[in-house]
């Protein structure tokens, strides 16, 4: 009688075993055809010339999309500038000091804000900075980026900041430190790995955000150092190039593609080597 | 024996709930005051009164005068950071910070507190806290280790070598043993012995035993009442109210 | 300031040794009172008495208040209970002396009877056993306590010897008999102080081996 029932239990429990691998799987598998897609398509057009030759002309062979890396980079890190310390100092608010109804108002905003489609940040930048300054600008390309940005490290820091247990809190009090001295020199020291990681994993998303550079940094086909001009990225190339009839620019847009998922990918890796715990 | 803190009718409430009832007592310089008394009798809400730490609680209210060297620390005079630098406090959980050394957790008193102080001089002073602390010798090859590697008794050493590192008056221990045990609680206890000739110390308690073996005086707290406080010699052979020989005879709590 | 728990045993140990020397040294004194006969002894006799009675009331609130606050165990604690049994012994030995001293108020003050030679051999074995006993109880040494238990047989024997010796006296001369009986109850003190230092070496054993051996049979 029992020997019936543990053989159906046991039968039971290795399917379900097999069932939740094959979701595993099922959630992994995306991703290594992706790349493995875009290795195959994009690899073509990876050359040295591509990562330092501007874009060349319809027709002309050949050409890069160092520009459009450059301007990545720069417009990235421009958003980053002002972002992370307001998003940091935020989530600091919120998590140490933030108890009342004002409090809730900002988390609701900052989880609101997380949901809005990126395209919605594009406009929002347009009316806000490139309407007024009659151009197409980095700037506002930065500014879309950063309303992507601060909500997500908003919340992540104020997660990272609550799990620190209240003993540490206390006994940084108990030793007579000041309250803003404890909470950043001690609490923050102390979830620093996480908000690091929330930022770099933002700043992964961002880079690879095309709908708000489109009507905010605009895209441009030369080297750019004025930031108050449009200025290239490397989505956008990747959207015009995608769209165009052009055999040789569809190989490049692929390329494109590769090189940001490769940013991406190393960013994440970045992220996990430096908040590697200490022995 | 001069008095470090005089307590003058000390009631508070969290909210609408009182905890302690018009507490009054004195604890004498240079010495061990143990508190004690069943569970949810008041003992950690009232040393907690004694460095302020309420202060975060929301719905804190207090009523009554606690007098450290004859000013009353809750009155505007007083800043509660100050005030915590002169009175330390250990925890129940050894709680040394996170990613940080050893070194690094015994000077950051020292670092945060504004004060200039030179490599040379934080160094000689975190060894000696270290050495007051009875843990000088297991560390002093590993100062840069993590703190967390420590096992929980030499954490809780280096908890309080953390709190003498400040060089405070008084030492608020609350339940430092709890969560330790036998061979490192009887360490602790000569520590505590060791201390209370510079430091005035103050310990909560839930050990009787303990209570009996480390202090001077005893306080029996009794549902946020004080009940009977004296000499731990009068309290343990013949105390004055039957509710407290009926506390350590364990005829209840 | 607060001792810690090894000083404070090392302490109770030093208070009992003083008090027995001091009862050691009664007993002595005041035997060589009536020897020597020389009255002036026996004030000093008296005085040491005020200082056994203090230790006495010391020794025990000592022990009272270590087992109160220490919680002593094995060793520890057969230690303490030894400390406050042989505190009652000594005191019942000064008492002894001072009941001696009586005796010798008296027989001081009128001619001897006869040489004391049994007398004060009792006093010399019974001062020997105290110091043994005392001894054992210093250095754990229950050998040593278990061989002057033995030695009682001798101080119960000169007690006999004398009261026969005595009994002759009376019968051959009746005026002697006030002066026979004070030196037959002298006889009586010095061996009761030889039962108490037994009684030390009884305790004594308990602490080192967790025996009880009160109320055997003669221990061969």
């Amino acid at each position: 009688m029992t020997g019936a029932i543990t053989f159906r239990r046991k039968a039971v429990d290795r399917t379900m075993k097999a069932l939740f691998c094959l979701a595993a799987i099922l959630v992994i598998l995306p991703l290594f055809l992706i790349l493995f897609d875009l290795l195959i398509k994009g690899g073509k057009e990876l050359k040295l010339t591509l990562l330092i030759d501007l874009p060349h002309p319809v027709g002309e062979p050949g050409g890069g999309i160092a520009n459009g890396i450059a301007g990545t980079f720069v417009i990235t890190l421009l958003a980053m500038l002002w972002s992370v310390p307001t998003a940091v100092l935020c989530g600091i608010y919120l998590a140490e000091y933030g108890k009342g109804k004002f409090a809730s108002a900002v988390r609701f905003a900052a989880d609101t804000m997380t949901g809005v489609p990126s395209i919605i940040m594009g406009i929002f930048g347009y009316i806000l900075l490139v309407l007024p300054m009659k151009r197409f600008s980095a700037w506002a390309g930065a500014a879309a980026l950063s309303m992507i940005f601060i909500p997500v490290v908003v919340r992540t820091t104020e997660e990272m900041l609550r799990t620190v247990p209240t003993t540490v809190r206390e006994a940084a009090l108990a030793l007579g430190i000041a309250r803003w001295k404890a909470t950043l020199r001690i609490t923050v020291r102390t979830a620093w790995p996480g908000i690091l990681t929330g930022i770099l994993l933002a700043m992964a998303r961002i880079i690879g955000e095309t709908a708000p550079l489109l009507f905010t940094a605009l895209g441009n086909q030369f080297w750019q150092t004025r930031l108050d001009q449009p200025m290239a990225a490397v989505p956008l190339q990747v959207f015009t190039y995608a769209i165009s009839p052009y055999e040789d620019w569809h190989d490049k847009a692929w390329a494109g593609a590769l090189v940001l998922i490769t940013m991406v990918l190393l960013i994440n890796i970045a992220a996990r080597v430096l908040t590697r715990e200490k022995r | 024996m001069e008095n470090v803190f005089e307590i003058h009718d000390l009631s508070n409430w969290f909210g609408e709930n009182q905890v302690l009832k018009k507490i009054r007592m004195d604890i004498g310089k240079n010495s061990v005051t143990s508190v004690m008394g069943p569970s949810g009798c008041g003992k950690s809400t009232f040393i907690r009164c004694l460095n302020r730490m309420h202060d975060m609680t929301p719905g804190f209210r207090m009523s009554g005068e606690i007098l450290l060297d004859g000013t009353n620390i809750y009155s505007e005079k007083i800043d509660p950071v100050y005030l915590r630098r002169r009175v330390g406090m250990v925890f129940q959980q050894p709680n040394p910070f996170p990613r940080m050394s050893v070194f690094e957790n015994v000077a950051v008193g020292l670092k945060l507190n504004g004060g200039k102080l030179s490599r040379a001089d934080i160094s000689e002073k975190v060894e000696r806290s270290l050495v007051m602390a009875a843990l000088w010798n297991e560390v002093k090859d590993h100062l840069r280790q993590s703190g967390a590697s420590l096992s929980g008794g030499q954490q809780q050493r280096l908890c309080i070598a953390r709190a003498l590192a400040v060089e405070p008056e008084v030492l608020l221990m609350d339940e430092p043993c709890s969560a330790l045990d036998p061979m490192s609680t009887s360490k602790i206890e000569e520590l505590i012995e060791d201390l209370s000739e510079k430091y005035t110390i103050a310990v909560v308690t839930h050990n009787m035993q303990q209570a009996a073996r480390i202090s001077d005086q005893v306080a029996f707290f009794l549902m946020g009442e004080l009940i009977e406080m004296d000499k731990s010699g009068k309290i343990f052979t013949n105390p004055s109210d039957k509710r407290t020989e009926q506390y350590i005879t364990g005829r209840f709590g | 300031m607060k001792k810690h728990y090894s000083e404070q045993l090392a302490g109770l140990r030093e208070q009992v040794l003083r008090m027995g020397g001091l009862v050691e040294q009664m007993t002595r004194r005041v035997v060589q009172s009536l020897v020597e006969r020389d009255i002036g002894i026996l004030p000093e006799v008296r005085s040491m008495e005020t200082q056994v009675n203090q230790l006495h009331i010391e020794i025990d609130e000592a022990c009272i208040e270590l087992i109160a606050l220490r919680q002593p165990a094995a060793i520890d604690l057969r230690f303490i209970a030894a400390a406050m049994k042989i505190n009652t012994d000594m005191e019942r030995i000064g008492d002894q002396a001072i009941n001696i001293t009586e005796r010798a108020e008296v027989l001081l003050t009128v001619p001897p009877l006869k040489p004391l030679i049994d007398i004060p051999r009792m006093a010399d074995i019974a001062q020997e056993m105290l110091k043994a006993s005392l001894d054992a109880f210093v250095n754990g040494d229950d050998v040593l306590a278990l061989e002057t238990i033995r030695r009682d047989d001798e101080v119960d024997q000169l007690k006999d010897q004398v009261f026969r010796e005595l009994l002759t006296y009376m019968m051959a001369d009746p005026s002697t008999i006030p002066r026979a009986m004070e030196l037959i109850l002298v006889s009586r003190h010095l061996e009761r102080i030889g039962d108490h230092a037994t009684n030390i070496c009884e305790d004594v054993i308990f602490m080192v081996k967790g025996k009880d051996v009160r109320h055997q049979e003669p221990l061969a």
